[in-house]
């Protein structure tokens, strides 16, 4: 993807840059760029090490099997089609554990797990089923107690107050988790029916 | 109740700290030092993406200073007016779902530009909090199990994004 928007970028932008003869903008904004990318990693680091931190302190501990007992009757409700298949319903809460936590590097490999379990009793195997469609619109929804990376790059602009953000995002991310559901649970229906006729 | 949200926010990072730190604790951990394993790991993800953020910082520093970010928001600035849009927005809202990395990159030109505590940088930042890279997250679990016909998922996931995105500017816009 990156390998063609990104010369696309360039190309626009410096040849477009040497045609209206903008260069000295230009040339101060490569360095610049540079500059702003390097400055945003090192505060980056300090948040990203906290972070990744606390949240190995938390999975050394019973709270993620807190997390997990609570998750249970909504992971009933959304993945009704999987009732008796408790490894992929484990799969998926921990998942969503995982999400809600922040730990985006351990979200994935245990999603790819939850997948591998719902394609085995998928009976269309080269169509998507229900339940992965579901777990698929969870993952893109980014529900999460903590944006960690964005926090990381407020502060590093010297924001005044970083977290103020954190509210706010809840409130969006629910809405749209709300709106990615209630149209997956709305197109399950609608299949249903075409499928039973 | 921008009081009570700033309080909700602020409260949100030392709290779930102090809860994880306690937890640890009364579980007889070695707190401190799952503390420095885990910050070890911190490390690495800030190394892995730095490449990537040198490489979008200047694609995208180098749109905006010449001038072609501001052609293409005058171009789309009057439809955008009829439902209200804040155009600075835009790049963002259309990047976000693509790619990961180059939408940090465009959230943190916009918060420079507009002040990152400015009504615009929160919008930026709330969006960036409350959505994901829909396509490449379609692509990597669709792939995993090699599938290819995706059925609804697309339009669900887009959905989400939009609604999580209108959200964002109306909560901003709500609190400023």
């Amino acid at each position: 993807m990156l390998n063609l928007v990104w010369p696309i970028f360039i190309i626009i932008s410096f040849s477009y840059a040497i045609f209206s003869g903008n260069l000295q903008n230009l040339n101060s904004s490569i360095f610049e760029s540079i500059e702003s990318a390097v400055n945003l990693s090192i505060t980056m680091l300090g948040t990203m090490c906290l972070w990744s931190g606390i949240i190995n302190v938390a999975q050394n501990t019973s709270i993620i099997q807190v997390i997990n007992k609570l998750l249970k009757p909504i992971i009933k409700f959304l993945f009704p089609e999987i009732k008796g298949n408790p490894k992929a319903q484990d799969e998926i809460s921990m998942n969503m554990v995982a999400n809600i936590l922040g730990l985006g590097n351990a979200a994935t490999p245990l999603g790819l797990k939850a997948m591998e379990s719902l394609q085995k009793e998928n009976k269309n195997k080269k169509e998507l089923s229900n339940s992965m469609i579901m777990l698929i619109v969870l993952n893109t929804a980014s529900i999460q107690l903590i944006p960690t990376t964005i926090i990381a790059i407020r502060s590093s602009l010297g924001s005044e107050n970083p977290t103020s953000i954190i509210f706010p995002v809840w409130i969006a991310t629910i809405c749209a988790g709300v709106a990615g559901i209630s149209v997956t649970k709305l197109f399950m229906k609608y299949t249903n029916k075409r499928e039973k006729l | 109740m921008i009081e009570f949200v700033n309080f909700v926010s602020n409260l949100a990072m030392p709290l779930m700290i102090l809860i994880i730190v306690i937890y640890g604790l009364l579980e007889k951990k070695e707190v401190f030092d799952k503390f420095i394993e885990g910050a070890k790991e911190g490390i690495k993800i800030v190394i892995n993406i730095f490449p990537t953020l040198i490489g979008l910082f200047l694609a995208v520093g180098t749109l905006r200073s010449s001038g072609v970010i501001d052609i293409a928001i005058q171009l789309i600035e009057p439809l955008l007016n009829i439902v209200h849009f804040p155009t600075e927005i835009m790049p963002l809202a259309l990047l976000r779902p693509i790619s990961g990395s180059s939408s940090i990159a465009v959230a943190t030109d916009i918060m420079k530009n507009f002040g990152v505590d400015s009504q615009i940088g929160i919008m930026a930042s709330v969006i960036m909090g409350a959505t994901e890279t829909t396509l490449y997250t379609i692509a990597v679990y669709s792939s995993s199990v090699k599938i290819k016909k995706t059925r609804f998922v697309l339009i669900a996931a887009l959905t989400a994004d939009i609604v999580g995105i209108i959200t964002s500017i109306i909560v901003c816009r709500f609190l400023s």
